[in-house]
């Protein structure tokens, strides 16, 4: 019952917002939704929801931490969003000229809701075509959000992200039939079924079903080298989409492949995955290392420090073990701490309406310092400094690999990571430091507003609390992950 | 061979020699039928052999030997083309393993002396004729090769006459998609070796777009009566390999598959007249790509063999 | 029984080797949508045996989508973008064409490398599904119209399909629904980008489309 709730209130708020006119009931409707959402994903703290539709939704371990960062987020980008809408709609008053028309903001608010709608079924689901079915959903549902701002930029970026996505998801369709052919025992392909079933799985298709898998909804997660569509998406796609992208939909898809993997242990192939795991998990890190050195917007960096999580976490999974533990402490952390920095990235760019680092200095002083205070305190965070859960994801990662005593793995890894620490700290510092360079183009009246600082700040505290301390509801939750997926 | 076959292989290259002008005249009549005309009779090409072989050639200065031995030449690898080609599913007058690489490079013989010959006559018009002829030849062989290759595997055998006389034992169940590409196959090559529509326009009055019709416009005389004569029988022979596929020898006695052979051939040249009428000529850069088609078509049938 | 499918399967052949090498988008749109009732028919070709009623409406359902609401589609996207023609691909239409055969001839080796599960009675629609998958993804790299891709994305999706439909596998009938169903809503959301590209730009060439990229020289 409380799983169908989750899925329906946004779905429901979602189709309505298309048609209200009202701007502030509509504002009105899309925080209420992702409040309810947030306030139905608590009780799930306290008492898991049992199956429902005979098996095809379910919330197991992963799901459920799975469903709280996305439940989070979204009511962060909310929050953020409102004040987001309405200084787009003041800026358009004040300035109307067609060349930066945005799309309507009923379609905004719709396919938000409709994303967060669509993300749950994902998370929910159990059954393995239905959670192809949810993902492309949510596929279709971001690409108009990343065509907001009405320019050739991002509609080159939605382009791409539409056919490369839509093209990846489709070899995942492919991948689902061979998995469907391989498992010839009962026509059900649903996960836990499939699982129980496993021993009878016919090996080959099943490898070559999972590879398709792997590849169709790696291009959705970013790995590398299929991950060509989210620097530009990322980067084009106004800040709390960008949020939501990085943030929330790159865990779907890997939730998809998790799903796959989690056949591939019971049917005994899982060190054939864990070396494709490695392997993509390391040229991701080594993509987004290179890129990130030479890199002049600092949205593009964003996305491409995402590349470059997304390879550490498929990368913990393939190491399999204890890794997996920090692989998803590191995702816990990756998505609240981008989705922080997409949102003072935001801020950034409506005061100095450039994407370029160079233009950009002295963050901290002037109008945008508790803006630029929390850019540098993000960036710490993010590329794992101490208090910060992804410190742990990572060190836990490490001594995983070490421990199997794969060393080469340490090694590519280590440097790796810090490649994106010199490239990234070479950016946050010049960006936040230095003189206050007169902006190209400065926005008169921006004030860092509570709304948008507290969305971020409070992420920020969450990965830092979660870094120190762990409730022990977190705890069971990821060790009831890492056994399931971790191939003890 | 026994006496009744050499009699009855011999009727059937007499038939073919007596029978392929007619076939011209089909293709006209067609022609003018869709066009809304009355069109020449259906006899028209054994009067203009008749009336040519009665007068005298008239040879330019510059030409040698090799201008006139052209059209004797390519007549003769015609008429020994016709020797090898089955009739009904019949087996020809000659026939051995591997003659259908006999048969195709007797076809390349006549294009080679043709071309020889309008290179002789030291023109520019020519050479331009006959490289686009030979051009369009480089893409039709090897499509051709490969089709007989196709059928060839199908049946088992590699004389033209077995071939043809197996196909019909063959089941059309089982290879129907092999026999129908390579019918396409073949008959796009069909179109591009006889210089019809929509490779080339026989009818075309204007010289930029003449093709094979080049090569053709200096000879005169016995010379022309032969080159008409010579593309007659190779009409015949050409569609023999595409009606072949279709009307073969059933078990009723040879007269009934004789002349049911002889209509499936009158009807051939139905079709190819009716397509001449309805289809435009390409575009000179396009017919390369016409015959790649024919290409892909004959290399599908080859897979499709190998199963 | 097999040759009727093997027929199909030719037939669906020689429309993809069609389809790479036309260069005028109404016949691929026209193509696309034959291929796609093709496809709807497969199922009553394929089982020899009674079909259920959900995979008769399926079936039917599909028809009707892909043979005659995505063409609809594509025709109004192609009315507002005022285009008529593809720009011609590198290496030409008979490239595309030869590659069409190789992949067929690819596609043919490696569905006899796949452990080979006898559930359908002809052993050429396996390949072919390949082959149209190929197909797609050929046509959406190497075409440059937005609207081309869009087809090619079709195809794919078809080719798929048809893989689905080969190896009989039945999903639950409201999954297959839901398969449809994001197939049209992509195609419609992909039909309003196109529209919006050809606002943006004046004419829907993807070579317009390449301002996004690293490390170019600005300074």
């Amino acid at each position: 019952m409380l799983s169908i709730a989750l899925i329906i209130v946004p779905l429901t708020a979602g189709l309505v917002s298309f048609f209200i006119r009202n701007d502030h009931y509509r504002r009105g409707l899309f925080i209420g939704s992702s409040g309810a959402h947030l306030i139905l994903t608590s009780l799930t703290w306290f008492r898991r929801p049992g199956m429902a539709l005979s098996g095809w939704f379910a919330l197991d371990d992963v799901g459920f931490i799975f469903l709280t960062v996305t439940s989070l987020l979204f009511f962060g980008a909310t929050l953020y969003g409102i004040k987001y809408l309405d200084d787009e709609k003041r800026r358009s008053r004040d300035a109307p000229g067609d060349n930066n028309a945005n799309v309507n903001e009923a379609v905004f608010s719709g396919c938000f809701l409709l994303l967060l709608s669509t993300m749950t079924i994902v998370i929910f689901s159990q059954h393995i075509a239905f959670l192809w079915v949810a993902i492309e959903a949510t596929t279709l549902a971001s690409a108009p959000l990343i065509y907001f701002h009405r320019t050739k930029r991002s509609l080159e970026a939605t382009w791409k992200y539409l056919l490369i996505c839509s093209v990846g998801i489709a070899l995942a369709l492919l991948g689902i039939f061979f998995l469907a052919v391989a498992n010839k025992n009962g026509q059900d392909m649903l996960l836990m079924k499939m699982i129980e079933g496993a021993a009878g799985i016919d090996a080959p298709w099943l490898k070559a079903g999972f590879l398709l898998l792997f590849v169709g909804y790696g291009t959705k997660m970013g790995l590398a080298p299929f991950h060509t569509w989210l620097p530009d998406a990322h980067s084009e796609a106004p800040s709390v989409v960008s949020a939501l992208l990085s943030g929330a939909l790159l865990n779907c898809a890997f939730l998809g492949i998790l799903r796959g993997y989690q056949i591939c242990i019971a049917a005994g192939l899982s060190s054939y995955c864990r070396e494709i795991f490695i392997l993509f998990g390391l040229v991701s890190i080594l993509f987004a290392a290179i890129f990130i050195l030479g890199q002049s917007d600092y949205k593009r960096m964003l996305a491409y420090s995402s590349v470059e999580h997304m390879g550490i976490i498929i990368l913990g999974v393939g190491l399999g073990g204890g890794a997996v533990f920090g692989s998803l402490l590191s995702m816990l952390g990756h998505s609240l701490t981008k989705a922080g920095l997409f949102f003072v990235a935001g801020n950034i760019f409506s005061y100095y309406k450039t994407k370029n680092i160079a233009d950009i200095k002295g963050l901290i002083r002037g109008p945008t310092r508790w803006s630029g205070v929390l850019w540098f305190a993000g960036f710490l965070l993010i590329t794992g400094t101490l208090p910060s859960a992804i410190f742990l994801g990572k060190f836990i990662i490490l001594k995983e690999a070490l421990l199997r005593q794969q060393y080469w793995t340490t090694f590519i890894f280590l440097g790796g990571l810090g490649i994106v620490f010199i490239g990234m700290a070479r950016i946050f510092v010049s960006m936040t430091q230095g003189g206050r360079r007169t902006a190209i183009a400065e926005s008169p009246l921006y004030r860092d507003d509570l709304i948008k600082i507290v969305p971020s700040a409070l992420f920020f505290l969450l990965v830092v609390i979660t870094g120190l301390y762990f409730p022990s509801l977190l705890t069971h939750a990821l060790e009831g992950a890492a056994k399931e997926l971790g191939d003890f | 061979m026994e006496t009744i076959d050499m009699i009855r292989s011999i009727l059937q290259s007499t038939l073919i020699l007596a029978v392929s002008p007619f076939l011209f005249g089909i293709i006209n009549r067609t022609k003018a039928f869709f066009a809304g005309r009355k069109g020449s009779p259906l006899l028209q090409l054994y009067y203009d052999i008749y009336k040519l072989s009665r007068k005298s050639a008239v040879y330019s200065r510059t030409i040698t030997r090799v201008f006139i031995a052209g059209p004797i030449v390519g007549l003769g690898a015609i008429l020994s083309a016709t020797m090898l080609v089955p009739f009904a599913g019949r087996a020809s007058f000659i026939s051995f393993e591997g003659d259908i690489i006999l048969f195709i490079y007797l076809f390349g013989l006549t294009r080679f002396v043709a071309v020889l010959a309008a290179l002789d006559t030291g023109s520019s018009f020519e050479g331009m004729g006959a490289s686009r002829e030979v051009q369009f030849a480089v893409f039709a062989e090897p499509a051709l090769f490969l089709s007989m290759a196709a059928l060839a595997r199908v049946t088992g055998v590699t004389s033209l006459s077995a071939i043809y006389s197996n196909l019909n034992a063959i089941s059309w169940t089982t290879w129907s998609p092999v026999f129908l590409l390579v019918a396409g196959a073949i008959f796009i090559i069909f179109l591009a070796e006889n210089s019809r529509i929509p490779v080339d326009d026989p009818n075309t009055h204007l010289e930029l777009t003449m093709i094979h019709e080049v090569m053709v416009l200096d000879h005169g005389g016995v010379d022309l009566a032969f080159i008409l004569y010579g593309s007659a029988v190779k009409f015949w022979i050409l569609g023999t390999l595409v009606a072949g596929i279709f009307f073969g020898a059933h078990s009723r006695g040879w007269m009934v598959d004789y002349s049911l052979f002889i209509i499936g051939m009158v009807l051939f040249a139905f079709i190819v007249g009716a397509v001449e009428s309805v289809l435009a000529r390409l575009r000179l850069l396009k017919v390369p790509h016409f015959l790649i088609v024919a290409l892909a078509l004959s290399v599908l049938a080859l897979a499709f063999t190998m199963r | 029984m097999n040759s009727l499918i093997d027929l199909l399967s030719i037939t669906i052949l020689l429309m993809n080797l069609m389809m790479l090498s036309s260069s005028r988008i109404s016949t691929c749109i026209r193509i696309v949508a034959f291929q796609g009732i093709l496809f709807g028919l497969m199922p009553f070709v394929i089982h020899s045996h009674a079909i259920a009623l959900g995979a008769m409406i399926y079936s039917i359902v599909s028809i009707g989508l892909k043979g005659f609401v995505f063409p609809w589609l594509l025709f109004r996207a192609q009315r507002e973008a005022n285009i008529r023609k593809e720009v011609e691909p590198i290496g030409g239409y008979p490239l595309s064409l030869l590659m069409g055969v190789a992949m067929f001839l690819v596609s043919f080796w490696l569905s006899s490398r796949l452990p080979y599960i006898r559930t359908v009675s002809s052993d050429l629609v396996m390949p072919v599904s390949f082959m149209t998958f190929f197909t797609g993804a050929f046509i959406i790299v190497g075409r440059m119209k937005a609207l081309t891709q869009v087809i090619g994305y079709l195809v794919l999706e078809n080719g798929v399909y048809l893989f689905g439909a080969a190896l009989l596998i039945e999903q639950p009938f409201l999954v297959e629904l839901a398969i449809l169903l994001d197939i049209f809503v992509a195609v419609f959301v992909m039909g309003i980008a196109i529209f919006h590209i050809s606002r943006e730009f004046d004419n829907i060439d993807t070579q317009n489309l390449s301002q996004l990229k690293d490390w170019v020289n600005t300074k």
